[in-house]
């Protein structure tokens, strides 16, 4: 009997028992549903942690020159904490170097940051502010979109002007139903004008991105988040990825030869990019899609055992078929291919619904959670592997037992 | 009952006490079925039972057998092991000019598929496929294509006159159109062997004596015919009657030697 004629029979024999059929295929079915619902999650968790890094807040083909880390996932000992204690500032005068051998093109910032609660004249006290002071290129670094108003530029850097571009949230709650652009906001007791209002960016990490503001570091604002002429970093965003490993290379060696390091020291400074960020989150990542796909398995196994029930009571059931279709020719093998592919079709469809539901839930997780979950292509190639395979390992037994009927006692069966 | 059944092509106790007795020799090929000293015990819990006892059986080509006996007879070893179902302890069994009484489980059922066509007391269909499908599986474990398959599963189901209801299932017919679904599915590959149990024993009397006509008129176009029965009104439409007792041959006569004995209460 050829295998397509066999999987037209088994088709037959499922579509005669739905209902048992679909009890059979569940355990298959809700094991796939998780491992592709799992996977797409932990694809989608990674997506977000991508796109939250480089998209928000380190900046997409760019690097932050900082003393340490700020971004850091994994465990940092108590030594390495204290060694980068020990190590120098980055200051304003490191950034003009880095600016100085830096192509023209490359766009630069100067950053500062504080948290900062600010003052206006409409509304009595109000929440804290995430507080930048940096260059402007900064908004486009950041890929800040100013809405209303403008941002502030080259000259008001250079002047210091007490200007500031600020977020959604600190406009709605600062300047409830008012315009703020020309308005009023005192910052650390200084007056500063509100001349622009960036676009809503919704939030990361339960972190609102839209409860900023940002003035010209040079402005008084660096006075009183800033430390001196220390910065929080120095930002430089290259065109292309090729360009900021170039750019690395660069600003690494002028770093080092301004800190005077001898070759055999190494970096006491960090060029922190979203790759960077993101080589803890790889690991978290690997252990996660592990987890994905062990924990469903136990599920699959379930299913197995399930499917060998199945097809035990489905052998019982039919002896008196299997003694029929023997004493018309069929060999061991006919009866044994039969019996296997009835039970990879049952588990392969019941993968494919898996497959399906999963789809579903991985649908249903991105429209209710922020998480923007994705299907991963090789997660359904496993599973539709795994359920045949599963389907042949779990029909085995049974399907052997059916072969080896003893055609006058399969007669007999009632 | 018919009496103009043609008597020619029996074959006499001489010829076939000849050809039982050449121990190891293959038969000529007009033999169909040659056992020689067939043995078939059984281990009923430590307790073994003769079925068999030593059966010397010869059926040439066209003739049409009934195997008669009590239960406990052996008659039914005796269908087995002629339909390859079983194998004797003792003994040659040669089918169709082959020495089958040695072959393994699937030469058996290579056997089977090509040499017998099996037709059974409770029809033995395949309840949820069609008349149709159901003639088709001895092809299907031939290895016939789709299509020749489903033109002679066609052919057989029209020498039964069911050609009408190939798309019925089993449940959607009468007893005896179930029985002539089987009877075309056991020819459908051409059989050296037609091999009937108790073919009437689910059926009443009318519809027996409908498939013995169809029986008549396999035999009457040259189809060789075994029929194990325990009825003898049914044993006398075959030609040549074959009494088991004991798992011996009892007697193995014409069938108006036969029908004279039962006349007189023989039986």
């Amino acid at each position: 009997m050829s295998l397509f004629e066999s999987i037209r029979l088994a088709i037959a024999q499922i579509r005669a028992q739905k209902l048992k059929s679909f009890f059979t295929l569940l355990g298959v079915t809700l094991g796939v549903m998780f491992l592709i619902a799992v996977v797409s999650i932990v694809q989608g968790m990674g997506n977000y942690m991508e796109d939250a890094f480089a998209g928000k807040f380190l900046g997409v083909n760019t690097f932050t020159v900082r003393r340490f880390p700020d971004f850091n996932m994994g465990d940092v000992t108590e030594a390495e904490w204290r060694s980068w204690q020990r190590r120098p500032y980055i200051t304003v005068a490191d950034g003009d170097a880095i600016r100085a051998v830096i192509p023209d093109s490359t766009q630069w910032s100067l950053l500062d940051m504080d948290w900062t609660t600010p003052q206006s004249r409409y509304v009595n006290g109000g929440p804290q502010v995430l507080t930048e002071a940096a260059s402007p290129s900064f908004f486009a670094i950041k890929n800040l979109t100013v809405t209303e108003g403008r941002a502030f530029t080259e000259l008001e850097d250079q002047l210091g002007s007490p200007v500031v571009v600020i977020g959604t949230d600190v406009a709605d709650h600062y300047f409830p139903n008012l315009d703020p652009i020309g308005k009023e906001l005192r910052i650390e007791g200084l007056p500063f004008r509100v001349i622009g209002l960036l676009e809503k960016q919704g939030s990361a990490f339960g972190l609102s991105l839209d409860r900023q503001m940002i003035a010209p570091f040079h402005s008084p604002m660096s006075r009183f988040i800033g430390h001196h002429d220390r910065v929080y970093g120095v930002m430089v965003k290259a065109q292309n990825p090729a360009a900021m490993t170039d750019l690395q290379g660069t600003v690494s060696e002028l770093m080092r030869r301004r800190h005077k390091l001898r070759p055999e020291q190494p970096n006491d400074f960090v060029l922190e990019s979203s790759a960077s960020a993101l080589t803890q989150w790889e690991v978290i990542k690997g252990i996660l899609v592990k987890a994905g796909v062990v924990l469903p398995a136990i599920g699959l196994v379930v299913g197995a055992i399930v499917i060998m029930n199945i097809m035990l009571v489905a052998v019982a059931e039919r002896t008196r078929e299997i003694g029929i279709r023997k004493s018309l020719g069929a060999r061991r093998r006919d009866i044994l291919s039969q019996f296997l592919v009835e039970a990879a079709t049952l588990s392969t469809a019941g993968a494919a619904l898996g497959i399906g539901l999963g789809f579903g839930l991985s649908r249903a997780i991105a429209a209710l959670s922020p998480l923007p979950t994705s299907v991963a292509l090789w997660s359904v190639i496993v599973s539709v592997v795994l359920g045949a395979g599963v389907g042949i390992a779990a029909g085995l037994y049974p399907a052997s037992r059916a072969s080896r009927l003893d055609p006058i006692a399969a007669l007999r069966a009632e | 009952m018919s009496t103009n059944i043609p008597e020619v092509g029996l074959s006499t106790t001489a010829e076939r006490q000849a050809v039982t007795g050449r121990a190891g020799i293959a038969p000529g090929e007009d033999w169909v079925i040659v056992t020689r000293g067939i043995k078939r015990d059984y281990d009923m819990g430590g307790e073994v039972v003769h079925a068999l006892r030593g059966v010397d059986l010869a059926v040439r080509r066209n003739e049409y057998v009934a195997i008669m006996g009590p239960s406990g007879s052996g008659k039914s070893t005796l269908m087995n092991v002629i339909g390859c179902l079983d194998t004797p302890n003792a003994g040659e069994y040669w089918l169709n000019g082959e020495l089958v009484s040695t072959k393994k489980d699937d030469e058996l059922a290579r056997v089977r598929n090509r040499e017998i066509g099996f037709v059974f007391q409770t029809f033995n269909l395949l309840p949820r496929a069609t008349a149709l499908h159901n003639v088709e599986l001895p092809l299907v474990y031939a290895g016939v294509s789709s299509a020749e398959r489903r033109q002679r599963a066609i052919d057989a189901l029209e020498r039964v006159q069911l050609a009408d209801r190939m798309d019925h299932r089993p449940n959607e017919l009468s007893g005896g159109q179930r029985q002539r679904v089987a009877i075309a599915r056991a020819l459908v590959n051409r059989p050296a062997i037609l091999l009937a149990d108790e073919p009437t024993g689910n059926l009443d009397s009318q519809t027996s004596e409908e498939i013995m006509r169809v029986f008549e008129e396999l035999a009457n176009t040259g189809q060789t015919v075994i029929m194990v029965t325990h009825e003898s009104d049914i044993a006398a439409h075959a030609r040549r009657v074959v009494v088991l007792r004991d798992g011996r041959i009892a007697s193995d006569e014409r069938r108006d030697a036969f029908v004279e004995k039962v006349g007189a209460g023989a039986i």
